[in-house]
């Protein structure tokens, strides 16, 4: 199993800027905090650096979806790189990682900082700012098909496949209810979590409905903050500060329609094929898994996965998370432990990752995980999604 | 609805689809060669490899794959609720349309509900939307 080039990669640094529902400092501002951080966490300097990737690249647009561009940040930190990549069509937003596995495999860089940039909350308070359509305005492309429908947003997209998924596997509020209550529950011992107050089960069923089944606790938070990562060579990272953390196996397959209408399953969405891939590339198993970073920009995502990854059966995860014991912290199945998109604020499945090191490093305080018979977690799983992107990943440290 | 409604670019692809309703026709694109319904539409077959295509009118019967009642008001002149659909058409079961589905209170609409289309002119565009089909 030595084979597979992504073994050949570690994550040596991670850095994030202050994660606030309106920041004091530009998009580019936070996203130099984020990747100074990283470097200096890696025990690097600026000229060690000579990689950048980013998803989905720096649109520039009002939205703040994607404020800061790699050829803006490169000029900032005045790297010298030999190989950069910014791309949106890719296995979710992982596929930034993902390219610079296929980088540091091809020899074409040793460092590379790969970062996730939101400034949604300063966005929004000046603009409805994630429009897909706009009355009065023709839309091209995919989303053409969507145009006159009034679909105004990801939760309305997302909405139609989540409502299969509980129409197919009769979970219920009360259940689902679980994933939003034990990520407040984690942000409340993560002092960079947006939202720390706990939620009840009554806060979750009296919130607003915002599309059947989504409920306002099962969509993500957006926040202005930036996350960086630095993704090395095997071999240099075994002189970094701490400890060798490679990735074990990234799933990044498209094997479906990739297609929001015409995606083959519309009720697991596109994770059981990118699963399959991630699992094909390791001899661990589910049962290795200490710690999981299950994407929760819905909350659906998460229990989704739950299944895709195989941690229960298809239309089980209802069980599984009855209650929220086995999910919580001193749970069998720790699951998003800083409080996840849905609490610690919509990072993007990069702040994920941060969470994944800090607790592999056994640096995450108080929430920190202690699997049962271990000096600490050794092995973690990262996923994204949205109806046909998925991606997923297994960190593994010594 | 009162908000007026964005609307598709068109292409030399799609223009059928969104014009067909003109002539109260939903025209989905098929191979002339295997007769297999291609949507969105491409001008290549994937069942035989045919590129020989063309439109052709559907019955516009078809039924809801899945659906979600919609409460947030993301703009105003939105209705309190509507359903947001998925319809699969009655001749085959991978192509799916988004819609609306109207004609009904939105607490009626179920998975699997045999629906109908009907056409909204917007400009130069004949809108799809679907209604329970009479008697459903």
């Amino acid at each position: 199993m030595t084979a597979y080039p992504e073994k050949q990669t570690a994550i040596t640094g991670i850095g994030q800027s202050k994660i606030s529902r309106g920041a004091d400092k530009s998009a580019l501002g936070l996203t130099i905090d984020a990747t100074l951080q990283a470097i200096e966490n890696a025990g690097l300097k600026r000229s060690d650096i000579d990689g950048m990737a980013c998803w989905p690249g720096g649109t520039g647009e009002a939205n703040g979806f994607a404020p800061v561009s790699i050829p803006v940040l490169q000029d900032a930190l005045r790297l010298k790189l030999n190989w950069y990549s910014n791309a949106s069509e890719t296995s979710g937003q992982y596929g930034a990682l993902f390219n610079a596995v296929g980088a540091i495999a091809a020899g074409l860089a040793r460092h590379v900082i790969v970062y996730r940039t939101m400034y949604e909350a300063t966005a929004r308070k000046t603009s409805f700012a994630n429009a897909l359509n706009t009355p009065g305005e023709r839309v091209y492309g995919i989303f053409n098909w969507y145009a006159p429908y009034h679909v105004y947003a990801a939760s309305l997209q997302q909405a139609l496949f989540f409502n299969q998924y509980v129409h197919k596997s009769g979970i219920k509020p009360e259940q689902v209810a679980q994933i939003a209550i034990n990520g407040r529950k984690n942000a409340a011992l993560n002092p960079a979590a947006v939202y720390r107050t706990p939620i009840t089960l009554d806060d979750y069923l009296a919130a607003p409905i915002i599309a059947t089944p989504l409920r306002l606790f099962d969509c993500d938070v957006p926040i202005d903050g930036s996350t960086a990562i630095i993704l090395s060579h095997r071999d240099p990272a075994k002189d970094g500060p701490n400890p060798l953390t490679w990735i074990e196996a990234v799933g990044s397959s498209m094997r479906y329609r990739n297609n929001w209408v015409q995606l083959d399953a519309l009720s697991t969405q596109a994770q059981p094929e990118v699963a399959k891939m991630m699992w094909n590339r390791t001899d661990l198993t589910v049962d290795d898994i200490d710690v999981a970073e299950l994407y929760d920009g819905f909350s659906y995502h998460t229990i989704n996965w739950l299944e895709n990854l195989g941690v229960c059966g298809l239309y089980e995860a209802k069980d599984f998370i009855e209650g929220g014991q086995r999910i919580a912290l001193d749970g069998d199945f720790p699951i998003n432990t800083n409080g996840g998109a849905l609490s610690a604020g919509r990072m993007h499945a990069y702040g994920q990752v941060h969470e994944a090191c800090l607790q592999l490093w056994g640096q995450a305080g108080e929430r920190q995980v202690k699997p049962k018979g271990k000096d600490g977690p050794k092995v973690a799983v990262m996923t994204t999604a949205g109806g046909p992107l998925a991606g997923s990943f297994l960190l593994a440290r010594e | 609805m009162s908000l007026p409604r964005p609307l598709p670019a068109l292409t030399s692809d799609n223009e059928p689809f969104w014009k067909g309703g003109a002539k109260g026709q939903l025209l989905i694109q098929q191979c002339t060669r295997c007769s297999y319904y291609i949507h969105p539409p491409t001008g290549y077959c994937p069942e035989c490899e045919s590129r020989d295509t063309s439109y052709s009118a559907v019955s516009g019967k078809g039924f809801v794959e899945t659906f979600t009642v919609n409460h947030k008001q993301w703009m105003p002149g939105l209705p309190d609720r509507y359903v947001l659909a998925l319809v699969r058409i009655a001749e085959q079961d991978d192509v799916r349309l988004v819609t609306n589905i109207v004609g009904c209170d939105p607490d009626d609409v179920t998975f699997d509900l045999p629906v109908t289309v009907q056409f909204e002119q917007a400009e130069d565009l004949w809108i799809p939307l679907f209604a329970p089909e009479a008697g459903a």
